[in-house]
């Protein structure tokens, strides 16, 4: 699905973020990007995203090389990213006007799109009906996040990129959203990338995880954690060995 | 605001109008009724109307063309800190200037018609919104612009979805902000080298014909323009930012 092809890219010449990188994910995989703040791990999303070009070397997309945002892939960033003078309803809408304004031209919207505006099932699948008429500031963090999630998924992504989509919740909002990230994970057949900076985050929610440390990032370490979906896992030695396993290969970064 | 609130505080102004008048008792300062009369009267001969369509000719001119330049270009100057370093500090040395200074001026260069008159209002308004959209667009955050590029959007939907709603609450705000002010120099700019106009009537049948009745109707139709626009600021921006005043 994803492939990083010896990518260098830089923000500064002379200071790399990262360099000769290669690293490949599958399709329908949940992947998390776990590193320190500054490692490059909202750079690497950014550049899967399309909305940033590597100086050197490619990546593919499903085979094709990515050029410019694709119209499959789907991105949500920290602060949710919502138009404030939109309701939530409209912001779902939003990714659908935007196809609508443009038409099915391969660019900025699939080939196959029919034009639609019709978000009433995800509002309803994400229990934002009850909120639909609200302003992104007249509602909580967690709803904010959902109204984000719900606007992506609209318009139905094989590629879903989350930067910290967690990290300003509570605990118990942060839990539910995490169950319903991989539900719809498994649902949809996605292919899923979090970045995040905390280990048990990314030891419940990374089936792979890929390690970055500080610039500049040559080689991808990747840690396999195939029981990430167990019931319980939260509580197994499995998990606490993993957490703690992760704690040291960073601070060895 | 309430209506009903208004309509009161409406009534209680002529009150004490027709008050003072009563105190006073000269025919600089007629009572309302008398006012309201003549002001009637002018109406229905369509000796007024022809200077209020003048009047707001040249208001609603000025804005429509400072809207649809300072908008843009502060947009473009919120979006780009280069662009905006270089012209920051230009804009900061010309915003607090009086613009009604320039009244001679632009009158010696553009002539005593409508356009010098327009141009003078423009001036006014430009400086208000260009200052207020930029900031705007410059508080727009990076990450609403990714986070919509990566919805797909170009320049034009980007343009089309966030910038221009983004700006609409800076332009409603720098109008209702000048629209006293505009009026005001209006009313300046009228008394030079015009024979149309509410503030020409005003002067004219105050110091020239002695007319005060006509006079204070000439005054209640320009309090009432610049009211009439006030309101309708005050209502489009109730009805398309109304994100603002719930949140």
């Amino acid at each position: 699905m994803i492939k990083v092809e010896d990518v260098t890219f830089a923000y500064t010449p002379g200071k790399p973020i990262f360099e000769h990188f290669t690293w490949a994910a599958g399709h329908n995989e949940a992947w998390v990007i776990l590193g320190p703040s500054g490692c490059g791990k909202s750079t690497l999303l950014s550049l899967l995203a399309g909305l940033l070009r590597p100086q050197r070397g490619l990546i593919r997309i499903d085979g094709q090389p990515l050029t410019r945002p694709r119209p499959q892939t789907g991105l949500i960033i920290q602060d949710y990213g919502l138009l404030p003078w939109a309701t939530v309803r409209e912001n779902v809408r939003l990714g659908l006007r935007i196809r609508n304004f443009y038409g099915a031209d391969g660019v900025h919207a699939p080939r196959d799109y029919h034009p639609t505006l019709d978000v009433e099932p995800w509002l309803e699948r994400l229990g934002l009906l009850p909120v639909a008429e609200c302003y992104p500031g007249q509602i909580s963090g967690g709803q904010r996040q959902r109204t984000a999630i719900a606007r992506t998924l609209v318009l139905n992504p094989d590629l879903l990129l989350m930067d910290e989509p967690f990290a300003s919740l509570d605990a118990p909002t942060r839990e539910s959203l995490q169950r319903l990230v991989l539900d719809l994970w498994m649902e949809r057949g996605l292919t899923l990338v979090i970045v995040t900076h905390v280990i048990e985050e990314a030891v419940l929610l990374g089936q792979k995880i890929l390690l970055l440390g500080h610039p500049p990032n040559r080689t991808a370490q990747v840690v396999e954690n195939p029981d990430f979906l167990c019931p319980e896992y939260r509580d197994s030695p499995a998990y606490r060995d993993l957490c703690r396993d992760l704690r040291a290969r960073l601070e060895a970064l | 605001m309430n209506r009903r609130n208004l309509l009161l505080a409406g009534l209680g102004l002529l009150a004490f109008w027709q008050g003072v008048a009563l105190m006073v008792q000269q025919p600089i300062l007629p009572p309302p009724l008398e006012v309201g009369a003549v002001l009637w009267q002018e109406i229905r001969s369509g000796a007024l109307g022809v200077h209020f369509l003048a009047s707001l000719w040249r208001v609603v001119a000025s804005t429509l063309l400072a809207i649809f330049t300072a908008a843009p270009i502060g947009l473009i100057l919120g979006q780009s800190k280069r662009l905006n370093a270089f012209f920051a500090p230009v804009i900061y040395l010309l915003y607090p200037i009086p613009k009604v200074v320039f009244v001679p001026v632009v009158l010696l260069f553009l002539g005593i018609g409508d356009l010098s008159k327009i141009v003078v209002i423009y001036l006014i308004l430009f400086f208000q919104i260009l200052v207020l959209v930029r900031d705007q667009a410059a508080g727009l955050r990076p990450e609403l612009i990714l986070s919509v590029r990566s919805l797909g959007a170009g320049r034009l939907a980007l343009f089309r979805f966030v910038y221009l709603p983004a700006s609409l609450p800076a332009v409603l705000t720098a109008l209702r902000q000048s629209i006293g002010t505009a009026v005001a120099v209006l009313y300046v700019t009228e008394l030079f080298a015009t024979q149309k106009g509410l503030g020409y009537y005003i002067y004219l049948n105050g110091s020239a014909l002695l007319n005060y009745p006509a006079m204070y109707a000439g005054v209640v139709a320009m309090s009432g323009l610049g009211l009439g626009l006030y309101f309708l600021v005050d209502g489009l921006e109730k009805r398309w930012c109304r994100w603002q005043t719930v949140v």
